[in-house]
């Protein structure tokens, strides 16, 4: 089979020119174990590999170090003035007059949740809402515009969206419910506007992780889309829709720059949602620029309280992915 | 075929065992690889023809949990030991894969990969490294006037004839093959095993497949693995026509049909 | 049947208006900001330093901050973030405690507000390190708040790398480091690219770590160790302080229009990437 002899020949002699190009420009890579000095090469380029891996193992490194270091001065600087203070009396006594040393932050403690439950109340619902559109209803084309809109309304700077509250929203609720507008209700309204690409894009993820056999039993079963959306899709992305809401809730009490610049930032318990509020985020930034000793020490308390929360949010999604990889839903 | 002189041993396998974890993939694998011949592996799926093959390169290596007794003689010295370049022995054992994968750069960057990895930086020595690596693959004619567009853009049989150039351009002496026309046409696979067969003038070559008519047609010895054990050894001609073991006997007439 | 074909019609009404809220009020507020900030951006504006605490004058001085600020944060935390990727992906053993604490460190970052990491900026770089509040203050602070963004886009996209491409390359005798370099990382930059454009967004837009770190001086910012007032910084200060609402407008508007022309370089770069996967 094949080539004539002649041209055999012919590619042998191609064959043999190609290694002795190699041989001759690459020296003594020829054995690949003996001599010495090629022993050497070896140790060598084998020590070049375990630096870099050690190098790269350094860096990742840096993000737990990075971590440890967080912690470890914000706790450093706010566990004094907490012991000093005591624990439940720094998070319950509604009361937060640096002036005279009293260092409470109950108020700002219900500010932050109670502008949180006002922008979950109507952000979740919407989101949810979104995003079975984007993964059930809607036609595809339809569903990934929708889906790049709300990647682009994640991308909004929270200053920008602060901005537009004080610009449009509080004047909007001055006009329309009386007050001066700077409100739970303006947090809320921001806040709900902000969470909400991160309440799409979980649920939606997981709504269209759903197994496809679910769907086409429930229809098979002579179940309507919509009654198969709700008794079998949703429940079983149920894991992946608790995440969304709780990271929702997660970014919505951390955020600082909307809310500042809409809720008043009196630091009293609001008796409405149409009276002004102080969270816990903008206390922190409105009075680092002066603060100092035991003042400064309360708003790293401040800081210390609002990452323990977080942390254990985080926690607690970790702990539903996992229960629900434990019952085989995702 | 029945003048078939007896060569020097390129490969000597010596009770060779391989674990994956738990799992024992090989049991005792004993043969010998002669140079400039075509050693074909052939066996159902999952009897350990392509974990042995990857045991002769230590590609196997690459797996976590995987681990290898026995040992394996490269010109008599042993490939399983301390103080082996296991990036000199790839050098020298190359391997060609089931599925073509070409980088995703240029056909000439492709062949001028391994050259340029170790070492060669000279434009005219890659310039004929390229060209005769090519053309020794039977590729060249038709690549000649695009070597700098992309490789992707090639053919799945110009794509698994560029992939041999790869390995012939750092200059093996002996070339692995897995499965290497599994994901060709008829047409694309006669070129290939005729370029087997020119090959293995300059070069040993171990081929794994599934077709037994392609072990036939482009080996000069077949082993038939089962179930981790090599059954049977022997040359081609002799195997497929005398099986000496019920169980080759089985697998060759019940394929035949 | 006809109730409940009513019924499902209202549904999906509801639903294609719960899409329309959405998309109205995205519109209502890129609009309403670039209707009224458009006129305020023109040259002078853009190109003259601020003067009388910004009542007048352009805002170069915090374009020049932002730039600086984001260059000298991505310059810090893309070779960190994209080395951390390459070994979780390539040299670790996934089920190594090493490796599990890193993911999970990176995925707590991801979840802390950014007000924590101006806190931390302050209290380590700005006071700790007596670095002040400075350009370097605040890229350090910055760095660390868009790692885990730049991890985790790089890992996915290493992770996009088809297996049979790396034993290509050992099987002609790459070491697994030329490996990286010559195969992975290249296959892999397009995913990369997106995990930076999307960072140069939050670094951009980020105000509230930076107020604590960077500072709000409105001079020009030359050394590292100058403070440094970025565009968001200086539209939180116009609009609360209620310096120039005319150039709050300009200030925000600029930072939205930057916003959608990274949203569309991450998505053709996105684009990129499943091309080039598929």
């Amino acid at each position: 089979m094949g080539a004539p002899a002649g041209d055999r020949w012919l590619h042998k002699r191609q064959v043999n020119e190609v290694r002795n190009i190699s041989i001759s420009t690459t020296s003594n890579n020829i054995d690949f174990a003996g001599s010495t000095s090629k022993a050497d090469s070896t140790a060598r380029k084998v020590t070049r590999e375990a630096v870099i891996e050690k190098l790269l193992m350094i860096s990742a490194g840096i993000s737990i170090l990075s971590i440890i270091l967080i912690t470890v001065f914000i706790f450093a600087r706010g566990i004094p003035l907490v012991t000093q203070v005591g624990l439940s009396n720094f998070l319950f006594n509604l009361t937060w007059n640096p002036a005279n040393k009293i260092y409470g932050i109950g108020a700002m403690f219900i500010g932050s949740l109670g502008v949180t439950l006002v922008a979950l109340s109507w952000a979740v619902p919407l989101g949810l809402a979104a995003a079975l559109f984007i993964a059930e209803i809607a036609p595809s084309a339809v569903g990934s515009l929708l889906s790049r809109f709300v990647e682009l309304l994640a991308g909004i700077p929270s200053v920008v969206y602060g901005f537009f509250g004080l610009i449009v929203v509080v004047p909007f609720i001055r006009e329309t419910f009386g007050g001066n507008g700077l409100s739970v209700l303006a947090g809320g309204i921001i806040l709900g506007i902000m969470v909400i690409p991160t309440i799409i894009n979980i649920s939606r993820d997981s709504i269209m992780a759903v197994p496809m056999d679910y769907k086409v039993n429930s229809l098979a079963l002579g179940a309507t889309h919509y009654q198969t959306i709700f008794h079998v899709i949703m429940p079983a992305a149920r894991s992946g829709i608790i995440t969304a809401i709780v990271l929702g809730m997660g970014r919505a009490i951390g955020e600082t720059m909307a809310v500042v610049m809409v809720t008043g930032n009196a630091v009293i318990v609001p008796g409405s949602i149409l009276e002004p509020v102080r969270t816990m985020t903008s206390n922190i930034v409105l009075e680092m620029g002066y603060a100092s000793g035991d003042h400064q020490a309360a708003l790293f308390a401040t800081g210390m309280v609002l990452f323990v929360f977080i942390v254990i949010l985080n926690l607690l999604v970790n702990m539903v992915i996992k229960g629900a990889k434990k019952d085989g839903l995702s | 075929m029945t003048s078939l002189n007896k060569n020097k041993v390129k490969i000597k396998s010596q009770d060779v065992e391989v674990f994956y974890n738990k799992f024992q993939a090989l049991y005792e694998i004993n043969m010998d690889v002669e140079e400039n011949r075509v050693t074909a592996l052939i066996g159902p799926s999952g009897c350990g023809k392509s974990t042995f093959l990857r045991t002769l390169n230590r590609l196997n290596e690459l797996i976590p949990g995987t681990e290898v007794k026995g040992q394996v003689f490269l010109d008599g010295q042993p490939i399983y030991s301390r103080d082996v370049d296991v990036v000199a022995l790839r050098k020298k054992v190359g391997m060609v894969f089931q599925k073509p994968s070409v980088f995703p750069m240029s056909i000439y960057d492709n062949v001028a990969y391994g050259p340029r990895i170790h070492g060669i930086k000279n434009k005219y020595d890659l310039d004929s490294i390229v060209h005769n690596s090519l053309q020794a693959a039977n590729l060249w004619d038709e690549v000649s006037d695009r070597l700098h567009s992309p490789a992707a853009r090639l053919s799945g049989g110009q794509q698994q004839r560029l992939v041999i150039a790869r390995v012939l351009a750092v200059n093996p002496e002996v070339i692995l093959m897995d499965e290497p026309a599994s994901a060709l046409d008829p047409i694309s696979t006669s070129r290939l095993e005729a370029l087997i067969a020119e090959l293995k003038e300059s070069y040993t070559i171990v081929i794994v497949t599934h077709n037994m008519q392609q072990a036939a047609r482009v080996s000069d010895y077949t082993g038939f693995f089962l179930n981790g054990y090599l059954v049977e050894f022997n040359r081609t001609d002799e195997l497929f026509v005398n099986p000496r073991d019920k169980r080759t006997e089985d697998y060759i007439t019940g394929r035949f049909g | 049947m006809g109730l409940a074909d009513v019924k499902e019609k209202a549904l999906t009404g509801l639903f294609w208006l719960s899409a329309l809220m959405i998309v109205g009020v995205l519109v209502l507020i890129i609009g309403y900001i670039i209707v009224n900030g458009i006129s305020a951006i023109d040259l002078k504006f853009i190109l003259e330093p601020p003067s009388r605490a910004g009542k007048e004058g352009g805002i170069s001085t915090t374009i020049v901050g932002t730039l600086y600020l984001t260059v000298v944060s991505l310059l810090l935390s893309v070779p960190v973030g994209v080395a951390s990727a390459v070994y979780l992906e390539e040299y670790a053993n996934p089920n190594s405690r090493f490796a599990y604490l890193v993911n999970l460190t990176a995925e707590t970052m991801a979840g802390i507000p950014s007000i924590i990491f101006g806190l931390f900026g302050f209290v380590f770089f700005v006071i700790f390190l007596n670095m002040g509040w400075s350009v370097i203050s605040g890229s350090l602070t910055l760095a660390i708040m868009i790692l885990p963004t730049i991890m985790r886009t790089s890992q996915e996209a290493i992770k996009a790398v088809a297996p049979e491409l790396r034993e290509n390359s050992l099987a002609l005798g790459a070491s697994k480091w030329q490996t990286v370099q010559r195969i992975v990382l290249p296959s892999a930059v397009p995913g990369i690219t997106t995990g930076i454009i999307l960072s140069i967004g939050r670094a951009i837009g980020e105000t509230a770590a930076l107020i604590l770190t960077a500072g709000s001086s409105l001079g020009m910012p030359i050394n590292l160790s100058d403070p440094a007032r970025s565009m968001a910084v200086h539209l939180y200060v116009l609009a609360m302080e209620g310096i120039s609402m005319e150039r709050a407008f300009g200030t925000a508007c600029l930072l939205i229009v930057l916003i959608v022309i990274l949203n569309f370089l991450a998505n053709w770069s996105m684009r990129r990437l499943s091309r080039a996967a598929g």
